[in-house]
């Protein structure tokens, strides 16, 4: 008997962590006349899933959010990579002046969380006429000090001996680090953009900031404006609308499972 | 760096890599004083004046927005209202997140199927998950009420009563950051050599708890640290709930929803930068002997 225990102790807890997004999904098609159901059978009298997610989509915009939420997070991903991947490679593998001095000022900024730099970062773009804006939403993540870190310390286990190869075959050192250094960290890449695609689809606070045209905002800011509009009017389809924002995140962790906990762990166990 | 030695260097391969270092790097340093450095100095230079955004003129202050902060009765709240969440979430995400990790991690067969369950509310938006909780735990209509009222106990008004807010943000806090210290705990967990176990077995440790306690938990020490740490900056970080939630009714503003509405509802631009600075100095504290750790493995 005691040999099942574990299992049930997990079976509980895992039925309290997942209780939201199966409520989600039941209220989602269930039609507002059944909301005082508070069964959690799984099969609705009348299936109002169509409806809720029509009327979610056409209240607002939810195909729009969903879009920017594409456009900012693969705009942030694509800038991050261009700019940390040679960074990291120097930092692992070639010499020059300052750089401990970089790497230290790289760690340094490895603390100073986003919402520290917002002030500042909010009032120049102000000045600059460019809030409301894709750039203004992606432009105080262009730099990831975190993917700095990260790449360098996986660079670094890259035998030196195939770059002094690759030299002496006349590799350019742009093409020693985009085609042989990186190809050697894929997996770190793929951890990397899983994390930052996560953080910034996710993220509110910024949006919050330099975001008021409901017509570039991210999924967050539109679920927030969203419930504000629906308070407490229909649950169904605002249920609907939470579960169209969650359920990319949620697929791509069902898909890349692996790659997500690596993403994590590598912040810091490693 | 002058042109002939540039020349010169690009004879040996070694050296040549001293001005392509440079060249690799400037985009990244570009952007880390634009991002970082020279945002950071702006940030205190606001911070000693009463600067409000699109005023004309402003005034240096001195130490003044610092001093009106410990005096503002709504920052203090802000303060307090942050410290009871960090004071339920670190001690309950850490020690439920260890139990879970420890269960899970005996399992061989069911191993990835727990820790996807486990695993699922740190990827889901929390803004849309916020607002599932808030359907969950209405008084009449949510399933968390009718079992309380089931089991016999009045129905709690956990979002109506001001003084379960914070708490019952806490608990959607636990709920989301579990499953990330799990795989912290998961990691720590496969670093422990198997042997220990075998040596402590023989050396009497007879009981799993005994085990536990000479073994698995001092290697876990570094982890657990570690666990601690982000938990608590993530912690000092609450944003999304109160926002959804809340919005910082009936004195539930925490640091950063109080600071929010400083600095981008009413435009305080100075004071707000001061309040930034005690955020941040909160943060640098948890995060210093992280930092130094980090910083220890980059130098060895």
């Amino acid at each position: 008997m005691l040999r099942f225990l574990p299992h049930v102790v997990l079976a509980i807890g895992a039925a309290i962590m997942l209780l939201p997004f199966y409520w989600m999904a039941l209220t989602s098609i269930r039609s507002p006349a059944e909301i005082f159901d508070i069964s959690l059978w799984p099969i609705p009298e009348t299936f109002s899933g169509g409806q809720n997610y029509a009327q979610a989509a056409n209240t607002v915009p939810m195909a729009r959010f969903m879009l920017n939420g594409v456009i900012v997070c693969s705009g942030i991903l694509i800038v991050q990579v261009l700019t940390a991947v040679p960074a990291a490679y120097a930092l692992a593998k070639l010499q020059f002046p300052g750089r401990r001095l970089l790497m230290a000022l790289v760690i340094a900024a490895l603390c100073v969380p986003m919402q520290a730099l917002a002030l500042p970062l909010f009032v120049g773009l102000a000045k600059a006429n460019l809030l409301n804006t894709y750039f203004a939403q992606m432009a105080p993540f262009f730099l990831s000090v975190f993917a700095i870190f990260l790449f360098r310390q996986s660079f670094r286990s890259y035998p030196d001996e195939i770059i002094e190869a690759a030299r002496m075959d006349g590799f350019t050192e742009m093409e020693i680090c985009w085609r042989l250094v990186l190809r050697g960290s894929l997996p770190s890449l793929a951890a990397f953009s899983v994390f930052s695609v996560v953080a910034h689809w996710n993220d509110l606070y910024w949006p919050l900031i330099v975001v008021s045209d409901m017509a570039i905002a991210p999924p967050p800011l539109g679920m927030l404006f969203f419930s504000d509009v629906e308070t407490g009017a229909n649950y169904g389809a605002l249920m609907a609308g939470a579960a169209m924002i969650t359920a990319p995140m949620i697929v791509c962790f069902l898909l890349a499972r692996r790659s997500f906990i690596a993403g994590i762990t590598m912040t810091g166990v490693k | 760096m002058t042109l002939t030695a540039t020349f010169e260097a690009s004879a040996r391969p070694p050296a040549r890599s001293v001005p392509r270092g440079l060249v690799f790097v400037l985009p990244a340093v570009l952007l880390l004083l634009a991002i970082y450095i020279v945002p950071i100095i702006v940030l205190a230079g606001f911070s000693i004046t009463d600067y409000r955004l699109g005023a004309m003129n402003w005034d240096f202050v001195g130490a003044r927005n610092f001093t009106a902060a410990f005096a503002d009765p709504v920052f203090i709240r802000a303060l307090a209202n942050t410290a009871l969440y960090a004071a339920i979430v670190i001690p309950a995400g850490v020690f439920i997140a260890l139990g879970i990790a420890l269960l899970v991690y005996g399992r061989k067969s069911s191993r990835a199927f727990w820790e996807t369950a486990y695993f699922l509310p740190v990827t889901a938006t929390l803004v849309a998950m916020a607002t599932v909780w808030q359907f969950l735990l209405h008084p009449s209509l949510g399933p968390v009420n009718t079992a309380i009222t089931w089991a016999g106990f009045d129905p709690v008004s956990f979002l109506g009563n001001p003084a379960l807010l914070i708490p019952t943000m806490a608990l959607i806090g636990v709920w989301q950051v579990l499953g990330f210290n799990m795989v912290l705990f998961l990691a720590g967990l496969t670093a422990i050599p198997r042997d220990l176990h075998e040596a402590a077995r023989i050396d009497g440790a007879k009981s799993p708890i005994d085990r536990f306690l000479t073994v698995t938990w001092p290697m876990l020490g570094p982890t657990t640290m570690f666990v601690v740490v982000t938990t608590s900056i993530s912690a000092f970080k609450v944003f999304e709930t109160v926002a959804v939630l809340t919005k910082g009714r009936s004195g539930s503003e925490t640091l950063l929803y109080a600071l929010y509405l400083e600095g981008f509802e009413y435009s305080n631009t100075g004071y707000a930068a001061a309040l930034t600075l005690i955020f941040l100095a909160i943060v640098l504290i948890l995060s210093i002997g992280q930092t130094l750790r980090m910083d220890r493995k980059v130098h060895y």
